[in-house]
């Protein structure tokens, strides 16, 4: 509802008052004349309606004579087809990458998500102030600048939808830390996103990437402590959730999709197997790599490698990476080491890793991986 | 509306071209410039020859260049007519892909 209005207004402030005006109107009406037949498209209409007098009331009173060239909807007009493209518009709009990064994701969740400011600024740990302060500044940008209400055209279009998956896929991170459900409300988006995209495999792939792994929520934390993959207790996992994301993730290669949604989606899915297929996992790391660059992901295909069986290789790939800032680096150059026999190298990467250690957790994890050698 | 594009270049770029580059990316400059989008354009002459100027005190203080030691410099800019920005993003790529730098794009207050 909010999407078709800001979409037939140009202004998401408009939007807000017209629809906040027909949930009044219906809640004073409904009660005594009953709930009409269809309310989504009644509450739509009643707000256009509403929006419009504003308008032409405004325009009088500022002495000018246009009125808007826009005849009074009757309710069939809007059925639920129409609403549904101007949902994608919006998110197109939410994730103009003009915005700054914060203003795309609250924007995005209120907007599309239909949270109130409040709960955005308590899922990002700042006052109610500040992320009202963040909303108006991104929407007054949209309006000063000229931010299309549009999905983009061929050229901009691959960039573009990068950035809307990239939003949503950091809305989805925010949540996996486990404060107010934002995981739960970014698969949300990245269903509608899917839906409405039905051609674009990446979008497909992030759905499959963040069903999978939120299907591995229960069993992630111990207490306050991390389980490993490995020790995860497989009976918390949501079963139906992980076939419901390789269905999803089955589509998004029947596509065609080689995009890093679709090859991290694939990888969560081979990890999820009864027996995980290492040398396969590796790969897919590989083509990972090539398609970001990451560093990061060339360690974790050198993880895959050994547990693929080749821990030399492994370290082969771990000592070409310029990572020594990272923990992880250090500590997976210590699990290397300790496989191959080299107690003293262990040792000393444990130490190195357990020097750049930052949490209670983290530091009990490598401690007894010291005292073990 | 009206959009401001500011363009920031790579010294160097232009010249780095080979001749056929050079003579593509001119072709493109002169089209662009016929474009009726395009409500005006200029193009600057290199840095080195800039002069700045400020007034403190009563006094007018002069200095040679642009002020800060930046790898960019502003090299010229245009005015475009857009519907939205995406439009105006889209001359924006032109012209950076031309000269090999940044483009700001700013909308213009209208009076």
């Amino acid at each position: 509802m909010l999407a078709f209005l800001v979409g037939f207004l140009g202004d998401f402030d408009k939007a807000e008052d017209a629809a906040q005006e027909a949930f009044a109107i219906a809640a004073e009406r409904w009660p005594a004349s009953g709930v009409p037949a269809n309310p989504g498209a009644w509450l739509v209409t009643t707000a256009r309606n509403r929006a419009i007098d504003r308008i032409r009331r405004e325009r009088t009173l500022a002495g000018k004579i246009h009125l808007l060239p826009v005849p009074e909807a009757t309710v069939d007009e809007f059925d639920d087809t129409v609403i549904k493209d101007e949902r994608l518009e919006l998110i197109f709009t939410c994730c103009h990458p003009a915005l700054p990064l914060e203003g795309q994701v609250a924007l995005t969740l209120r907007a599309l998500g239909g949270l109130e400011t409040a709960e955005i600024a308590r899922a990002f740990l700042v006052s109610e102030e500040t992320m009202k302060r963040r909303l108006s500044r991104a929407k007054a940008k949209i309006k000063a600048t000229g931010i299309p209400f549009a999905v983009p055209g061929a050229h901009l279009l691959p960039d573009r939808l990068d950035a809307v998956l990239a939003v949503i896929y950091l809305i989805y991170n925010e949540g996996y830390s486990g404060r107010v459900d934002l995981a739960a409300e970014a698969i949300r988006l990245g269903r509608v996103l899917a839906a409405l995209m039905p051609d674009e495999p990446e979008a497909h792939g992030l759905l499959a990437l963040m069903m999978i792994h939120h299907a591995r929520r229960r069993a992630r934390f111990c207490g306050e402590d991390l389980v490993l993959l490995e020790d995860q207790d497989r009976s918390l996992w949501d079963h139906a959730q992980i076939a419901a994301g390789r269905a999803v993730l089955d589509r998004a290669v029947a596509l065609g999709g080689r995009g890093a949604y679709v090859v991290q989606a694939a990888i969560a899915s081979l990890q999820t197997a009864e027996r995980i297929d290492w040398p396969q996992v590796a790969e897919l790391y590989r083509r990972l790599a090539g398609l970001t660059g990451s560093p990061v992901v060339e360690l974790n295909r050198a993880v895959a490698l050994a547990q693929a069986g080749d821990p030399a290789a492994a370290l082969g790939v771990v000592d070409r990476l310029d990572l020594d800032g990272y923990l992880y680096f250090h500590s997976t150059r210590g699990e290397l080491l300790r496989r191959l026999g080299s107690g003293d190298g262990a040792r000393a990467a444990y130490r190195r890793a357990l020097a750049l250690a930052t949490s209670t957790p983290e530091r009990r994890f490598l401690t007894r991986r010291l005292d073990q050698l | 509306m009206q959009y401001a594009l500011i363009i920031y270049a790579e010294p160097g770029h232009v010249e780095a071209l080979s001749d056929a580059e050079r003579e593509a990316a001119r072709a493109e400059f002169l089209a662009l410039a016929d474009d009726a989008r395009i409500i005006d354009d200029v193009e600057l002459q290199p840095a080195e020859t800039a002069t700045c100027v400020r007034v403190a005190g009563g006094r007018t203080l002069m200095t040679d260049g642009p002020f800060a030691d930046t790898k960019e410099v502003l090299g010229g800019f245009a005015l475009v007519e857009a519907a939205n920005l995406d439009e105006a993003i889209l001359a924006a790529r032109i012209a950076s892909a031309r000269i090999g730098g940044t483009v700001e794009v700013r909308p213009v207050v209208q009076h």
